[in-house]
């Protein structure tokens, strides 16, 4: 047959997409030009950067982006609707010290983790509230929000970090199941649940109908304000949960802790193809933007390159891999 | 196959230009023009000559390749083959600046102003007046009041162009072509959001234009204004040009129809009486923003009730307080004889309303999403598994289905409708409706920057709703559309109902009697 002759890449790739679905899978991931510049890259890592490609090594990296991947997940619905949020930080802090302070009063983990939770959705939903029902702008709201509730974490913790004697939570943190730890097959829960949520719900259809163009959508019959509230409230307890495994690794309630979290997240996410201006996302880009940031953190950290260089090299990754996915989608 | 008085183009025309029957160079002549794009030949050895002095009119149905042409004249495509000559000159580069430079300017149906700019400041844009960069208001103010005067334009030079009628906006659009002294203005569709007052305006300006010796491109759907105003006409269809008419006079318009759509059109309304049932919406001394005195009325099932008036007369705000998208501050609403009290419009869809906004662009489609993802936003979570789960093969073969029984031109459903003409963007808008339970259709301006063949099928499909017991409105600011297709028609001006006619007393005349500021 004349189409199993053409030699295209792409053409291949498209003719044996439609037999199996393996090969839908890697039809998806070359449609999105960031999967490949991970790909190069981590084939490039483990070509020059000594004992980057040992398992201690993977374990240890997918462990160090298990916090920016967790928020990233949420972050990503957030932007996909064209707002942002910048007091995942915060939220980061605020958590981890309520579940710390919670779990010495009461020596419950269980009660710990849940008002950690709690405690992040609720300004998840207040962030909501003032965002879609008052129509404060969302740079705004949050960046205000970031100054609260920082505040209130130094305040819950009297300005100190929350010791946590309980064994059982710092299991949580540094445990692992299979030897992989908590928080790396937490996150690998989360990028199934949202890729699921953004890809075949009719929310996520929504969330993207939103970010694609709010007033058409409101007018389809769409409950945009709806949307977003719980959208941010996804944020706020993914994010607490995301404070409490990261209070349970260092096994203390930081109020300190995290500063500058949200930039990172929002750059992974952006790295991953994710529009600020709302409208399109993909579940893998994320998940890609996410390990690129980590890869490079690790392979900087194994070549002792000193901090100040190493920002250097992340914001040029950073402002470098944009720029080639901009090229590659103009043809 | 030869329609008499219709000199086909090609090989005559282009003879005329190179042995240059004209004295001087024609400013602008382009020569066997081909633009390809992935799939599609977008045009297809094109050449046009456009004399100074003269109203060239373009006409074609929507995809038949006048916008493609337009882009090709402001720079923004480059031809893949063919030869484009300025004043006799054939051109080796060609770019968005060289068409600037050469005095050439677009002006696109979607104009290109900045809102929070002043009109000063929008008129003179990328060349505002300045002493070391420092903006020299008084300058710009006199440059400014000359480019209005010129216009004939009473306009504040401070105001901001945000607060400008969309007529108004265009008057600007066309004062920064003359502000540059553009030699060639082409004009896409310019009176297709504009009352009829302002189209008058408007084309007394375009005729002032080729009085001064510039070239005048005119895009447009409607014939009378292409009669009224061009010297010569070229139709295209599928990125051809099929037709030249040099001169109009004695022509017949169902010949320029048949050379554009290749099919003649006597009516293009085609109205089928049909007998209405009973009341369905009743609608009681509603105000709201936009509304100046209380409305009323009441509307059929199986009626046609068309909503007449100039742009910024109320309609759009009465339909969308009927939709719950504005909040009525005062009246009552019934349905079937039930109160209507609507929040939102999800919770006029529940009871059985849909609208299909007036601006398509920003309220009725999301672009990037695709034509299937557009069609199933509302009746998707009907089908959704658990509330939840989309059924995403239900949903593509609900759009295929539609795709097909509305005739919606795609690749296929999973293109973004963004890349769809407006005809077919708007036929996914209402196919979104039929495939809820709809039973009251709001369509304000159903037709607005659709061509002639798209238009009758749109018709055709109000009419199967009618007959089908729905209730459907149109609002039109189209006198012979709204005349055209409804039963009974409302009369709005400045924010009030003045005045309800039945179908056997409409007349444009008595039309616009009521619908003109006293």
């Amino acid at each position: 047959m004349p189409e199993n002759i053409q030699p295209a890449y792409k053409d291949g790739l498209r003719s044996a997409a439609t037999s199996t679905p393996a090969a839908a899978l890697l039809l998806r991931l070359g449609r999105s030009g960031m999967v490949l510049v991970f790909l190069v890259l981590f084939a490039l890592l483990s070509a020059c950067v000594p004992n980057f490609l040992t398992l201690r090594n993977l374990q240890g990296l997918l462990l160090s982006v298990s916090l920016i991947g967790g928020v990233s997940v949420t972050m990503m619905l957030v932007l996909a609707l064209g707002e942002v949020d910048l007091s995942v930080a915060s939220i980061v802090a605020f958590s981890g010290v309520v579940a710390s302070t919670v779990i010495s009063a009461t020596h419950s983990v269980t009660a710990g983790v849940a008002a950690g939770m709690l405690g992040g959705a609720a300004v998840g939903l207040f962030n909501g509230v003032v965002v879609a029902r008052l129509r404060v702008n969302s740079l705004i709201a949050t960046l205000a929000m970031m100054e609260v509730v920082r505040g209130l974490a130094y305040i819950v913790s009297h300005g100190d970090a929350v010791i946590i004697s309980e064994e059982s939570f710092f299991r949580l943190g540094a445990g692992s199941i299979a030897g992989i730890g908590v928080p790396v097959w937490e996150n690998l829960l989360l990028f199934l649940l949202f890729g699921w949520l953004l890809n075949y719900t009719v929310f996520g259809k929504n969330v993207l109908a939103i970010g694609g163009n709010a007033e058409a959508a409101r007018l389809a019959g769409i409950e945009v304000a709806r949307v977003k509230i719980i959208v941010f409230v996804m944020q706020g307890l993914v994010t607490g949960l995301a404070g409490v495994l990261l209070a349970a690794r260092m096994s203390l309630g930081d109020p300190k802790t995290s500063q500058g979290l949200e930039l990172g997240v929002i750059s992974a996410c952006v790295l991953g193809g994710v529009s600020l201006a709302g409208g399109v996302a993909t579940i893998s880009g994320v998940l890609v933007g996410v390990l690129i940031m980590g890869s490079v953190q690790n392979a900087l950290s194994l070549l002792n390159v000193p901090t100040f260089y190493q920002y250097v090299i992340r914001g040029a990754i950073l402002l470098a891999a944009v720029l080639f996915d901009q090229l590659r989608q103009r043809r | 196959m030869s329609i008499p008085g219709v000199t086909m183009p090609d090989r005559q025309a282009r003879a005329r230009l190179v042995h240059g029957a004209v004295p001087q160079a024609p400013p602008l002549v382009l020569e066997g023009v081909t633009m390809r794009f992935p799939g599609v030949l977008a045009l297809d050895r094109v050449s046009l000559a456009l004399h100074g002095g003269e109203v060239h009119g373009l006409m074609g149905e929507n995809g038949a390749g006048k916008s493609t042409l337009l882009k090709v004249l402001s720079g923004v495509y480059r031809p893949d083959s063919g030869r484009i000559l300025l004043a006799g000159v054939a051109q080796q580069a060609w770019g968005p600046g060289i068409a600037l430079r050469a005095g050439i300017a677009v002006i696109y149906q979607e104009l290109h102003l900045v809102p929070e700019l002043s009109v000063a400041e929008n008129l003179l844009l990328g060349q505002l007046p300045h002493r070391w960069g420092v903006i020299d208001r008084k300058r710009l103010l006199e440059r400014a009041l000359e480019g209005l005067r010129r216009l004939g334009e009473e306009l504040d030079p401070a105001r901001k162009v945000k607060h400008l009628s969309i007529g108004q906006r265009q008057m600007v659009e066309i004062g920064k072509a003359l502000s540059r002294d553009a030699r060639v203005i082409a004009f896409d569709e310019p009176t297709s959001s504009l009352s009829s007052r302002e189209v008058g305006r408007l084309m007394e300006i375009v005729r002032a234009l080729r009085q001064q010796g510039r070239a005048v491109v005119y895009v447009s759907h409607r014939m009378e204004e292409i009669d009224a105003l061009c010297d010569r006409v070229t139709v295209f269809r599928d990125g051809r040009h099929v037709a030249a008419f040099d001169t109009l006079q004695n022509l017949d318009r169902d010949r320029l129809v048949r050379a554009m759509v290749g099919r003649s059109i006597k009516d293009i309304y085609g109205y089928r009486p049909r007998a209405r049932g009973p009341v369905r919406l009743e609608v009681e001394a509603v105000t709201g923003r936009g509304l100046k005195a209380p409305a009323s009325f009441r509307a059929h099932s199986g009626e046609i009730l068309g909503f007449f008036g100039l742009v910024g007369a109320g309609r759009s705000e009465l339909m969308k307080v009927v939709y719950g998208g504005e909040p009525a501050a005062s009246g009552s609403m019934r349905l079937d004889g039930c109160a209507l009290r609507l929040r939102s419009p999800a919770a006029a869809i529940r009871r059985g309303i849909g609208l299909c906004p007036e601006d398509r662009k920003h309220e009725g489609i999301v672009p990037l999403a695709s034509v299937a993802d557009n069609l199933n936003i509302s009746c998707r979570r009907h089908q959704a598994r658990l509330g939840l789960t989309l059924d995403r093969r239900r949903e593509a073969d609900r759009a295929g289905v539609y795709v097909r029984q509305l005739g919606i031109k795609t690749p296929d459903v999973h293109t973004a409708i963004g890349n769809l003409s407006g005809g077919n963007q708007q036929k996914v808008v209402l196919a979104r409706w039929l495939a809820e339970k709809i039973e009251v259709f709001l369509m304000d301006e159903p037709t607005r920057g659709i061509d002639i063949g798209a238009r009758s099928e749109i018709y055709q499909l109000l009419y199967q709703l009618a007959e089908a017991g729905k209730t459907v409105i149109v609002v039109s600011s189209d006198l012979a559309e709204v005349i055209g297709i409804s039963d009974r028609i409302m009369v709005m001006r400045e924010g009030c109902i003045v005045g309800e006619v039945l179908k056997q007393d409409a007349t444009p005349d008595r039309l616009l009697r009521l619908a003109l500021p006293q």
